[in-house]
């Protein structure tokens, strides 16, 4: 069962340059469906500024689409701000980047943990503290950490709280934007294997956003790469990092240290990744990308679904029946 | 785990220690104040004489220990009246009229700033060209012409004076309100589901109460100098009602022949901003946990 689904949606923002400047449009997300499954884990991949945020932000509904619509089990999207957007609030979650920035600094853990309970009016007093206890337990905090101040935590430490506190309500969605990129290796280990252990036990539908391959790759039940505010593929985890079909894709996964010797030749991209107010005509990806072909500079490619069930947007990438034929 | 916990346990005890221990500045200032408070109301109590009393036999008497007899303890003014009780309740106008504008200009200053963070759009716009009308246009001229055609009640100087200052209070707490909103603590709150009112007085307003404090610790003494000068202006407080900067304006005739006239209001001004600034430094402190 489909727990979200975005069709088609699309995201723009106008910038204007100077005071007499032309207002241009930036599509920071530019017409992308998605279906994230009840207690499966969606892993988007992209480089920085391709719309992977905006994509988790119109997700929760924390801004509105220009175009297309969210729907949360089967129900649209509200506005920002309504008491039914409020009220959402209990069933899907944010993971914050920072989080000493996402934590107020004056409140203890606990006293933070138990906020989302108070607002939602759940349990009495006496009943909310033992859930604060056993939710902290349950992201390995100690017990005397309850009433520490965020800055007397580590990162890793403040990260399990922020983790806590998103789980307080039991939500059914959780976005993760880039939860562990703030965190130091041997760190960001042990919270993956925490938030894969309490998707698994609680049957939260996880979207995880990262530029790190590895990590989406270890936690994903399917991924989807973008490339300046489109998908470019989208399939299951290890069928996409194993083989990659779209050019951009292959660059990306070539760029995954592996220890040892490179069994794939590294590709290295060329040019900078474009400005999304002067994107490129065709496929955004052309300049860039080293088998691009005259047809590419000229039309948008579509999604098309191969035969593995992998979505690919790319002229070159063909189901290969059709090949065949 | 008992050896990992004692040292821990030990130096959180240490902190509590440290951060209870008021410095003897802050006792000082903090002393101060209460007295000054106390004074104002028990003012009636206080003043030997009435503030109007005259005694022209001595008039221009010197105080206590300089020539002066007991009788009048800080001396007297031109026309015999007795300084000790105009400072006192020289001393409870000032505090009532800095108090009570401080407070104003903080209440309202910090709601249009959250207002305005809040809304965004056409009400932050309203509220920023209040905010730049206030700050372009001479402080002193509005008041003027707000005493001139209003005439001078207590109430309306009061409520005059809260006006100024309350644009400094309105553009911290924006700024600082946006910050919190665009990606901080304010948003993930938001994100919990919490009501704006909720995010703004629960988490916004103790968060930035540490900046709002300490500039209102700097606009106290602002209000009670602007009150001097338009007293001295004869457009504050008006005889036969006296404030410290009333007795300071008249006093300053005296200057060479009787400065304590000026001596003593001034005294209490100085000791009174310099009291409140040195507490609000600390309050600052206190008011921050990451700081200990």
């Amino acid at each position: 069962m489909s727990l979200l689904t975005l069709t088609d949606v699309a995201r723009a923002y106008t910038t204007r340059r100077g005071l007499l400047g032309r207002s241009t449009e930036v599509r920071a997300v530019d017409s992308i469906s998605l279906n994230v499954t009840a207690g499966r884990t969606l892993g988007v991949v992209g480089e920085s500024g391709c719309g992977k945020s905006t994509t988790g932000r119109l997700m929760l509904g924390l801004e509105r689409p220009s175009e297309g619509s969210v729907l949360f089990e089967e129900q649209p999207m509200p506005a920002p701000g309504t008491t039914e957007w409020r009220a959402l609030r209990k069933r899907m979650q944010l993971v914050f980047q920072d989080p000493l920035g996402a934590m107020d600094r004056r409140l203890t853990i606990a006293q933070q943990v138990e906020e989302p309970l108070i607002i939602h009016g759940i349990g009495t007093a006496s009943e909310r503290a033992e859930r604060v206890a056993a939710l902290l337990v349950d992201v390995g905090l100690r017990a005397d950490q309850a009433a520490r101040h965020p800055h007397e935590l580590s990162g890793g430490q403040r990260q399990r709280a922020v983790l806590a506190r998103a789980l307080a309500t039991d939500p059914a969605l959780l976005v993760c934007d880039e939860p562990v990129s703030a965190l130091d290796v041997s760190i960001q280990a042990q919270v993956v294997n925490m938030l894969t252990d309490l998707q698994a036990a609680r049957g939260i539908a996880m979207v995880f956003i990262s530029h790190d391959l590895k990590v989406v790759r270890q936690v994903s039940h399917s991924v989807a790469v973008m490339y300046l505010g489109r998908i470019v593929e989208q399939g299951d985890p290890e069928a996409l990092f194993a083989d990659p079909v779209h050019p951009y894709t292959r660059a990306l996964v070539s760029a995954i240290p592996v220890p040892g010797p490179r069994r794939i030749p590294r590709i290295v991209l060329t040019g900078d990744p474009p400005n999304p107010a002067d994107r490129p005509t065709g496929c955004a990806f052309h300049p860039r990308c080293p088998v691009a072909v005259a047809r590419c500079a000229v039309e948008i490619p579509q999604l098309r679904t191969m035969d593995d069930g992998r979505d690919v947007a790319c002229h070159l990438a063909e189901p290969q029946a059709r090949m065949a034929a | 785990m008992s050896v990992t916990t004692a040292p821990v346990a030990g130096s959180i005890g240490a902190t509590r220690r440290k951060r209870t221990k008021v410095p003897v500045l802050v006792i000082v200032a903090l002393t101060w104040i209460l007295g000054i408070i106390l004074v104002a109301l028990l003012a009636d109590y206080l003043r030997p004489y009435g503030i109007t009393t005259l005694d022209l036999r001595s008039r221009l008497q010197p105080p206590a220990g300089f020539g002066g007899t007991v009788r009048h303890l800080f001396g007297t003014d031109e026309l015999g009246r007795d300084v000790t009780s105009r400072l006192v309740v020289s001393i409870r106008i000032s505090l009532m009229i800095a108090i009570g504008a401080t407070v104003i200009a903080a209440v309202f200053g910090t709601t249009m700033g959250f207002l305005a963070a809040h809304f965004r759009g056409w009400v932050e716009q309203f509220v920023l060209m209040l905010i730049d009308f206030q700050a372009s246009m001479p402080f002193l001229i509005l008041a003027l012409s707000v005493l001139a055609f209003f005439g001078n009640a207590l109430g309306l100087f009061v409520v005059l004076m809260g006006l100024y200052g309350w644009e400094r209070h309105a553009r911290i707490s924006r700024g600082l309100a946006i910050a919190a909103n665009a990606q901080g603590y304010a948003a993930a709150v938001r994100q919990l589901g919490a009501k704006p009112l909720r995010i703004y007085l629960g988490h916004v307003l103790p968060n930035i109460a540490s900046t709002l404090i300490v500039s209102a610790t700097l606009s106290f003494p602002e209000v009670v100098l602007l009150e001097s000068g338009l007293s001295f202006l004869g457009l504050g407080v008006q005889p036969p009602m006296t404030s410290l900067g009333n007795m300071v304006g008249y006093g300053r005739e005296y200057l060479t022949r009787a400065p304590w006239i000026l001596l003593a209001p001034s005294t209490v001004i100085v000791l009174t901003t310099l009291s409140v600034s040195l507490v609000g430094d600390w309050l600052r402190d206190r008011l921050d946990p990451t700081l200990s």
